[in-house]
């Protein structure tokens, strides 16, 4: 499973086709040199001709493995990181072997149906996965001129996310929440009713740091996927060793760009939590004494999110693509954290989950005025969704910019002494709220029914507030005055 | 450039990430660029002791090992500049990647000699005559690049003197010689480095705008060319969606567009929509006047340093052939960090949250190379530098957002509760400045657009008063307003929705000509004057507030981008209305 026995044929594009002479000789040198154990750093000597970034078996005494990663050359000098930590481990006794290249995972469909831990070895009592192909799980980067702009629609049956937040095949679109709110639900919800074009996906789960619970809850929720091969699993516990979570996104990517761009999949991969994620890099800084940007995480955490969530996109040419749904809690609730702040940056909008919206006793409890899908422009409208989905989408949103300020001020001066236009946004509000966002959380609903529903919402307004709708529109879609209430 | 055998090789001693330490080589000058390893990656010294060196490596140095060999080039950091860049996307070390491979792994197109561009043929055309003594910035001759850039080409600079050979009219090659000039041999296309400056004859002063299209920007906060903008704004704020329209819509001759640590699919976004998109005033396809950089945010940090440079140096390049030039860098923070990251793990004191000392002087020295010039072939030309700020956290108080304010002749700052509420572009009008404001004013009234002063006065005094008035309104309740009051409240919603808010994706919306600009203010000036008569005839503002203002909002949609008679048209149908309003 590591690579180490072996080269299959890679994949047409990937320019790392050549095992260093090392591995491809077996010689696995075992160093025992260790001359400094801090946190989970391990500092190795003698290590000659061991490169950066390389990957490494550490064996203890008594038979045990664990796995480390080259961070720095220094000379003679390796310093590495050990995913599983080093507790229990003393300078002597210990043997290092380094695999001469960086870390690879084998890929193929043989992942479908599996559960592994957080370093793809398998949980679920079948054999280790030994797909044709081993690629690095760093992955390259794709090449831009190579990318296909996103543009096919994915519908979830989620009514708040299709109507005003489209999905797009090959986007990248976290769902910011707080703990205690049900972005699993919402995130499995996805992933069990996604379809694009009529196919549904392929699934990859890349849990980090979640608890037992819910990881029995994914696995339930998206018991049907597995069972029909739909779906790999790769679970790192919120017990389990907190390096390894630097792995495990890394090869649930691999796995899922060799699935879309060599098996021609549409494949949608959910990554959580990556607060976790974030925090294991930074332990990792931290551990290296590296100067700290903002709340301790170290500056470079933009860039390795980003190495991350780019691995999403289709290819000029080919078939399938990598959708990537993240999620993240903010800690205390706070958008600016470095991870949710950072991950704003680079991904393709934001779902944002609110509490106060969620103890209005709305699921999903979708803040809808936060969130975003920038890429919605190019995958909802004539000829991908519907004609009037954008204008539409647009109408709901300034209208539901317009009933949160009439709501402010209802509250300072009373309802009462509002104008009729602000108080036809408040019913405004009701009625959206209760008839297009609020579903349960098993159930999808057709893009008409979705968009049928917040015509009726829209139709509560006086007919001079509905600016952005052009007039065919409303004549086509909005409900006789006799149906509105 | 000479040097002893195997005295420009040195030997790695130690890798951490992009900085890599090596030891024994002899003779090696600051910025030179070293190959590392059996991949060659490609990396800058940027410190020398004695025999050991730092460098920064641009790509990704995975298998690096203690006692690989480096090599020295000879020269610095370079960019083949000639024919054939416009349309192209290159990295951020000026390698063009429409030649690249898929994955982009290291070393992926070391023989930038192989671009495209450089093999294919071009019809040259000579002007310049044999015999005649030449200097630096002198036109040779030109190629047709494409439809709507002529490219000239120049003797370089520090070149002078008799130019003894000029190619004939007829097909050159990139790599092809096109003149001899004292001695020195002219290709087509010369590796140029990306890190100097070139050298013009003088900076000018006057200011003139640059007609980006967007009404916000044009009608409040105008930019005069050869000058500098910055652009902060958190996420979610459409700061990228505003940097390509102006990309899209400016009236420039060249754009240079810089993705630096930015996402991919918008690269891919950019190269499509270009694609597709007509410039008016040329009739081509826009990408055909667009150079684009591309360092996504997945490609490797370093390069992205590099990028901002790259871009610059190609907007020189176009510069000096007499054209205006627009840089958009998206976004100058991932420089920064760039910055910050290396200067870290070169244990560097960090100043400001971790970023080196010298970012304040790195900021000023980038926005600097701005100007509208007197370039050396004695041609006016102009590079106006947009730079995207992401400040962390939205906040607008962060090193670089402040610092670049420093430097910059206008500030256009996206508010977070704009564009929560979808008022895009979401410039704010209480965070935002235009230094060249006056003088710009003067320029607009000495040609043709005598009112435009005094309707950014009025918009932005109307813009005030309303935003104060809602503050009151929300304490008091809007009734209790007088009416004279509530029309100006009305008329603030009506600038921001009808004028200030523009659609980028609307054929006729996208783009906005000046005159339609002007004619859209004076439209809702109209209105607030008319509803003010109506307020002294006695009729109540909750009656005025109930009328149908939906033509005046949907002016800016329904009317074609330069249709300026359309609006005041219609200006005419709306007062009659209200008019008859009891």
């Amino acid at each position: 499973m590591r690579g180490t026995n072996g080269v299959g044929p890679e994949p047409p594009g990937v320019t790392d086709g050549v095992l260093p002479l090392p591995a491809l000789l077996g010689a696995r040198i075992s160093h025992s040199d260790i001359r400094e154990l801090r946190g989970p750093l391990l500092v190795v000597g003698g290590a000659h001709g061991v490169g950066w970034d390389e990957f490494a078996t550490i064996d203890l005494p008594g038979g045990a493995h664990r796995h480390g990663l080259v961070l720095e050359i220094d000379q003679d000098l390796a310093t590495l990181q050990v995913l599983e930590g080093t507790d229990g481990m003393s300078l002597g006794g210990i043997g290092i072997r380094f695999d001469g290249r960086p870390l690879h995972v084998r890929v193929g469909e043989q992942w479908l149906g599996r559960v592994c831990n957080g370093r793809g070895e398998p949980l679920d009592g079948g054999p280790p996965i030994m797909g044709a192909a081993a690629l690095p799980i760093s992955g390259w980067p794709l090449n831009p001129v190579f990318r296909e702009p996103p543009a096919n629609p994915v519908l979830t049956g989620i009514s708040v996310i299709d109507a005003l937040m489209t999905l797009v095949q090959g986007q990248k679109l976290p769902i910011f929440s707080v703990p205690g709110m049900p972005h699993l639900t919402l995130a499995t919800q996805i992933a069990a009713q996604a379809v694009s074009g009529g196919e549904s996906f392929r699934v990859v789960f890349a849990a980090m740091g979640l608890t037992h619970a819910d990881i029995a809850y994914v696995r339930d929720r998206l018991e049907q996927r597995s069972a029909g091969g739909e779906l790999a699993l790769l679970l790192n516990a919120a017990d389990d060793p907190v390096i390894e979570r630097i792995l495990t996104p890394r090869i649930a990517l691999t796995v899922a760009e060799h699935l879309a761009y060599t098996e021609g999949h549409d494949v949608l991969v959910v990554m959580s939590d990556m607060t976790s994620y974030a925090e294991a890099v930074r332990e990792v800084s931290a551990a290296r004494q590296e100067i700290p940007a903002r709340r301790g995480y170290p500056g470079y955490l933009y860039s390795d999110l980003a190495t991350l969530y780019e691995r999403c996109g289709r290819v000029r040419g080919r078939k399938g693509s990598v959708t990537i749904v993240p999620v993240l809690t903010m800690p205390a609730g706070d958008i600016t954290h470095p991870v949710p702040d950072l991950t704003g940056y680079i991904t393709e909008g934001q779902i944002v989950l609110a509490p106060d919206v969620a103890a209005r006793g709305i699921y999903p409890p979708v803040d809808v005025l936060s969130s975003l899908s920038r890429l919605m422009r190019s995958g909802a409208g004539k000829g991908r969704t519907r004609e009037d989905h954008l204008e539409v989408a647009a109408q709901v949103m300034s209208a539901l910019a317009r009933a949160r300020q009439a709501a402010e001020l209802a509250e300072l001066v009373g309802e009462a002494a509002l104008s009729d236009t602000d108080r036809s946004y408040l019913s405004y509000r009701t009625s959206v709220e209760a008839g297009l966002f609020a579903q349960d959380p098993d159930e999808a609903r057709s893009l008409d029914d979705t968009l049928g529903r917040a015509w009726a919402a829209l139709a509560v307004l006086p007919d001079q507030e509905l600016a952005m709708l052009p007039a065919a529109f409303l004549k086509r879609y909005l409900p006789q005055r006799s149906d509105r209430t | 450039m000479d040097r002893v055998a195997g005295a420009g090789q040195g030997r790695v001693v130690r890798v951490n990430g992009p900085l890599v330490e090596i030891e024994g080589a002899e003779g090696l000058s600051m910025l030179e660029l070293m190959a590392l390893g059996p991949s060659r990656i490609a990396a800058e010294t940027v410190a020398i002791a004695g025999t050991r060196a730092t460098l920064q490596a641009y790509e990704y140095t995975g298998g690096l090992k203690a006692g690989d060999i480096a090599s020295a080039s000879g020269g610095e950091l370079s960019g083949f500049m000639g024919p054939g860049m416009l349309g192209q996307v290159f990295d951020g070390l000026m390698r063009p990647l429409s030649s690249a491979p898929m994955w982009l792994g290291t070393g992926h197109s070391e023989a930038a000699a192989g671009t495209p561009a450089l093999a294919r043929y071009w019809t040259f055309v000579p002007t310049a005559a044999v015999g005649t003594q030449v200097t630096s910035g002198d036109v040779l001759g030109s190629v047709p690049e494409s439809g709507a850039v002529i490219h000239r080409v120049l003797v370089p600079a520090g070149v002078a003197g008799e130019l003894s050979w000029l190619a004939p009219e007829g097909a050159l090659r990139g790599s092809d010689s096109v003149a001899v000039v004292a001695g020195r041999r002219v290709a087509l296309t010369e590796p140029t480095p990306i890190r100097r400056p070139r050298p013009f004859r003088k900076r000018l002063t006057d200011a003139v705008p640059l007609h980006t299209g967007q009404r916000v920007l044009d009608l409040l906060f105008p930019l005069a060319r050869g000058s500098a903008a910055t652009v902060p704004g958190g996420f979610g704020t459409g700061k990228t969606m505003m940097l390509q329209q102006i990309a899209k819509w400016s009236d420039a001759d060249v754009i240079v567009y810089i993705g630096c640590g930015e996402r991919g699919n918008e690269m891919a976004d950019v190269l499509d929509g270009f694609s597709q998109l007509e410039d008016s005033r040329t009739g081509r396809k826009l990408l055909e006047r667009t150079v684009i950089i591309a360092n996504t945010s997945n490609m490797p940090m370093m390069a992205r340093e590099a990028s901002i440079f790259s871009g610059i140096a190609v907007a020189e390049y176009y510069r000096d052939m007499g054209y205006d030039v627009v840089v958009i860098a998206d976004s100058t923070s991932r420089w920064a960090e760039a910055l910050r990251e290396f200067a870290n793990r070169n244990g560097d004191l960090p100043a400001e949250e971790g970023y080196p000392a010298n970012l304040a002087s790195a900021l000023a020295a980038f926005y600097e190379r701005a100007g509208r010039v007197t370039t050396l072939g004695g041609t006016t030309a102009s590079i106006t530098i947009i730079g995207a700020v992401s400040p962390p956290g939205g906040d607008m108080s962060e090193p670089v957002t402040t610092d670049s304010q420093r430097f910059v002749r206008a500030l256009w700052m996206l508010d977070r509760d704009l564009a929560y509420s979808r008022h895009y572009p979401a410039v704010s009008w209480t965070g935002s400045f235009a230094r060249d404001a006056v003088e710009l004013g003067a320029w607009q009234a000495a040609n043709g657009q005598p009112g435009w002063a005094t309707r950014r006065a009025r918009a932005l005094a109307l813009l005030t008063e309303s935003d104060r008035l809602a503050e009151l309104a929300e304490i008091i309740g809007l009734p209790s307003l007088p009416g004279p009051e509530q029309v100006l409240l009305l008329g603030g919603r009506l600038l921001r929705d009808g004028v200030l808010m523009q659609n980028a994706l609307s054929p006729h919306d996208g783009y906005s000509s000046a005159e339609k600009g002007a004619a859209l203010l004076d439209l809702v000036f109209d209105v607030v004057d008319a509803c003010q008569r109506l307020v002294e005839r006695g009729v109540a503002a909750s009656t005025i507030e109930s009328a149908d203002f939906g033509p005046v909002l949907r002016a800016r949609e329904e009317c074609g981008p330069s249709d300026d008679a359309a609006v005041r048209a219609r200006g005419a149908e709306v007062l009659a209305a209200l008019e008859a309003l009891q």
